[in-house]
């Protein structure tokens, strides 16, 4: 075998007939992922559990840029990712401890306890 | 015969043109026709905030009328014939380039300026209109400085400041040698007019008839205001000397519009000023002035700048004859219409004011039949006997507390210290009725004869009109004399405080009383001052008031002479010096040339007898008659005057006759119901709309719109975590959604 001709971006992606389908997969799994989380994050009043939710939203997003980045042949989606995890971890600790304050504060995790800063 | 079928008669040596103007900086202490008014002007503002209690504003302003009546004698003697043009300084003055109006010159650029510096125009016109307004205004100052001596202080130097104000504007006016200067002025005497009539500014009358009069001279000065446009658009210049220099030139023919709408503009203006047609109205309500206002102001000068108007810029109007007939059409309908107001008038000041239209729409009868000559000697001789007339009524109102009802003053002849305006007044009737030999006969009589030269039907018919308000004139103004002055002895004093012994009580104790001369007073006047337990003493004119009354009605009789000199076979100075100015085109017609050229043209005649024969004899008998009229009634047998009335009164058929002359005609109701009226509806409508459309559905409107967003809405700021993310999580599946359809759509036709 030959190595194939080289061919632009856009060529090469129509010339794999296999790749539609398997970013599809990851797509829909990061679809998925989103739906978990959004709902999570809106079922649950607990703010630990909310912002677990959030991160699950976050590696949907994450996932989605991978898939996008696979699909164009693209490594930027990838690069991106590395950087959401990144701005992830340091936004977890800042959120984690904003929790704990708040928890300080009312003696609850519950999210209604916070409902009056309304206006 | 119409105008230009005279102007075209071989007689008649064709219109040579005005003569060209000549530069004279020799003469510029003429300047001093501003700067005396003017500095008496600034004297009595200082005065006023001096707080002086003296009589110094009258006599300051007396002064220095006495300089300008100087001034105006000495320019007299140093012009001749030929106008002379006085530099003073410049005050607009600027040109430019413009881009030449048509199709056929396009491209090419044209210097466009406009001149009006402050300068003077002085011919015998200027000089015989300015000699009788300083010369009035100097006697009336004079007059005044009695007449309103119970409010010395600060109004007495404001009246002053206003008199001062005005003859600095009449001067303005009468002297200027550019339409726009006369503009400054026009408008100057409107201002001191407005505050002269308002001068009793807490009598809701005084201030309703100052803004009546004012608003009124708005609607002419903005036909004026464009009259002075058209001229500058279409003779490029607002000068008179070039100007007339312009229409001196044959017209080019030009069909344009423009030169036939200047007159119709000018005329507007004259018309709101000398308050004619259907301008009037103001005038009678100007009387709510002091009386000395009325008689300088809105008798003698200002109410005549008018016929200078149309006098001075004669030739539009003669390029134009369409527009005298027009003119001597709303003259001759206004003379006619006062006097039928005047007969019904029972306040004396009023029934003036009412000859003072009459005899201003004789003025114009004249310039529109084309007898300059006749309108300028009449506003000269109506100078004279208005003002005397005016003052008299002046003193009786000083004298009886405000009192001016005719029907409730008689007999004042036989009263001591009254002589003096008794015959003063029979002097001003006497003239105002223009009985024969008398100077108001030959200056009416010009003007009628005048019409009746134009030989026109409608000419003649106003010329018949002139004749009949002539014998109403007659009987109007010997009513009030045989009324107020004859007869058995009986008065009831005035309401008004004006003049009131209270006052005097107080003033005569006051020490600023310094300036007046108790010397002088008449011994007959002492008795007023001291107390006055029961009854009303009327105190007589003293000499500050005789005397100009007695001067002014010796002017009248004076203003004779130019007529009897021309009786004589001499020649009329009157009539040399408005033909030798811009007004002489109009008198290109056979008046100019005395006898000689009305035999020579066309003779037309009145009842067979020659038109100067037919307006002594018709004219002389139309005054006798009206005189003898109102001796019978008002003298001879009092009564059968409120028999007459009630008689009219009772018959259906004629009594629309006194209703309609003592209610004015209804003008005023009339034009209440056609400007007033819908004005009111109009400006309930607009209150109405800018209240609920304006300010409740506009403003107020989009005000409400942020709060009712924010009741929509509020809902949805719960403050729950959960409830936001639910808010965010339909926004952004609704934006989702919309792109996908926007995706679907915009993909389906490929």
């Amino acid at each position: 075998m030959t190595a194939p001709a080289l061919a632009s971006a856009p060529e090469l992606a129509a010339s794999l007939p296999a790749l539609p389908s398997a970013v599809g997969v990851v797509l829909l799994v990061s679809a998925i992922l989103m739906a978990i989380g959004l709902i999570g994050f809106l079922v649950r009043r607990n703010m630990i559990l909310m912002f677990l939710s959030t991160e699950l939203m976050f590696q949907a997003a994450a996932l989605a840029f991978v898939a996008f980045g696979r699909m164009h042949l693209d490594l930027s989606g990838q690069v991106f990712v590395i950087f959401i995890l990144t701005v992830a971890a340091a936004e977890a600790a800042l959120a984690l401890a904003l929790v704990v304050l708040l928890y300080r504060r009312r003696e609850t995790l519950s999210a209604d306890a916070w409902a009056e800063l309304h206006e | 015969m119409t105008l230009p079928a005279l102007l075209a008669s071989a007689e008649i040596p064709p219109f040579q043109g005005v003569h060209a103007a000549t530069s004279a900086p020799e003469l510029s202490w003429s300047g001093l026709l501003l700067l005396l008014p003017l500095a008496s002007m600034v004297l009595c503002a200082l005065m006023a905030m001096s707080r002086t209690r003296t009589k110094l504003p009258a006599i300051v302003t007396s002064v220095s009328f006495l300089g300008m009546f100087v001034t105006v004698l000495g320019l007299a003697f140093r012009v001749g014939d030929t106008p002379v043009v006085v530099h003073l300084f410049e005050w607009i003055n600027f040109g430019w380039t413009a881009a030449t109006p048509g199709p056929e010159r396009a491209g090419e650029e044209l210097w466009r300026s406009i001149t009006a510096n402050v300068g003077f125009y002085v011919d015998s016109l200027t000089i015989f209109w300015m000699l009788f307004v300083t010369g009035l205004g100097t006697l009336i100052a004079v007059y005044a400085s009695e007449y309103m001596e119970q409010d010395r202080g600060v109004s007495y130097s404001r009246f002053f400041f206003g008199m001062s104000l005005f003859l600095l504007s009449m001067s303005a006016l009468v002297m200027a040698d550019n339409l726009v200067l006369l503009y400054l002025g026009w408008e100057g005497v409107g201002l001191a007019s407005y505050l002269l009539i308002g001068y009793y500014y807490k009598k809701p009358a005084a201030v309703a008839a100052a803004k009546k009069a004012f608003i009124m001279n708005r609607i002419g000065d903005a036909g004026l205001a464009l009259g002075i446009f058209l001229t500058w658009v279409n003779y490029g210049t607002v000068e008179y000397a070039p100007l007339f220099a312009a229409l001196s030139d044959p017209p080019s023919g030009s069909g344009s519009w423009i030169p036939a709408a200047i007159p119709f503009c000018l005329m507007l203006g004259a018309f709101g000023k000398s308050a004619q047609g259907p301008l009037f109205t103001w005038l009678p309500d100007a009387m709510e002035g002091p009386t000395p206002v009325s008689a300088l102001i809105h008798a003698a000068t200002m109410v005549t700048a008018g016929v200078y108007l149309i006098a001075r810029t004669f030739p539009l109007f003669a390029a134009h004859p369409d527009s005298l007939e027009v003119v001597a059409w709303i003259g001759g309908g206004t003379a006619f219409l006062a006097a039928t107001i005047a007969l019904a008038q029972h306040d004396i000041k009023r029934v003036f004011a009412y000859s003072t239209l009459s005899q201003l729409g004789y003025m114009f009868l004249g310039l529109g039949a084309v007898s300059t000559f006749g309108a300028a000697y009449h506003v000269f001789t109506h100078a004279f006997f208005k003002a005397a007339l005016f003052l008299t009524a002046g003193a009786v109102m000083h004298g009886f507390a405000g009192q001016l009802d005719l029907r409730k003053l008689s007999g004042l002849r036989h009263l001591p210290g009254w002589k003096i305006v008794s015959w003063a007044m029979f002097v001003g009737c006497l003239w105002l009725s223009a009985f024969p030999f008398t100077s108001a006969n030959f200056s009416k009589d010009a003007i009628l004869e005048a019409a009746f030269i134009m030989d026109t039907p409608s000419y003649r018919f106003l010329g018949w009109l002139g004749l009949f308000t002539a014998a109403l004139t007659a009987y109007y103004s010997f009513r009030v004399w045989f009324r107020v002055c004859c007869g058995p002895v009986s008065y009831s004093p005035g309401e008004e405080d004006h003049g009131s012994d209270d006052h005097h009580g107080h003033d005569h104790g006051s020490p600023g009383g310094a300036v007046r001369d108790h010397a002088h007073e008449p011994a007959t006047s002492a008795h007023h001052g001291d107390g006055h337990g029961g009854g009303f003493h009327p105190h007589a004119p003293r000499l500050a008031m005789n005397l100009p009354i007695i001067l002014i009605a010796l002017g009248a009789v004076l203003s004779g002479i130019p007529a009897y000199q021309k009786l004589a076979g001499g020649e009329n100075w009157a009539q040399q010096m408005v033909l030798h100015s811009s007004a002489y085109q109009g008198s290109a017609m056979p008046l100019a040339h005395g006898d000689a050229a009305v035999e020579h043209v066309a003779h037309p005649t009145v009842l067979g007898m020659n038109p100067h024969l037919a307006m002594m004899v018709i004219g002389g008998v139309a005054g006798v008659l009206g005189i003898a009229i109102a001796w019978w009634f008002h003298l001879a047998n009092r009564q059968a005057a409120a028999n007459l009335r009630s008689s009219l009164l009772a018959s259906p058929a004629t009594r629309w006759l006194p209703i309609l002359l003592e209610r004015k005609w209804f003008v005023d109701e009339i034009y209440h119901a056609i400007f007033g009226v819908p004005a009111w509806i109009a400006s309930h409508l607009l209150h109405w709309f800018d209240r609920h459309v304006i300010d409740g559905l506009l403003v107020n409107g989009v005000g409400r719109i942020p709060p009712f967003l924010g009741r929509v809405f509020q809902p949805l700021y719960s403050g729950r975590l959960q409830g936001y993310a639910v808010t965010m999580s339909i926004s952004v599946g609704v934006i989702l959604l919309w792109a996908l359809w926007a995706w679907i759509v915009g993909e389906a036709p490929r």
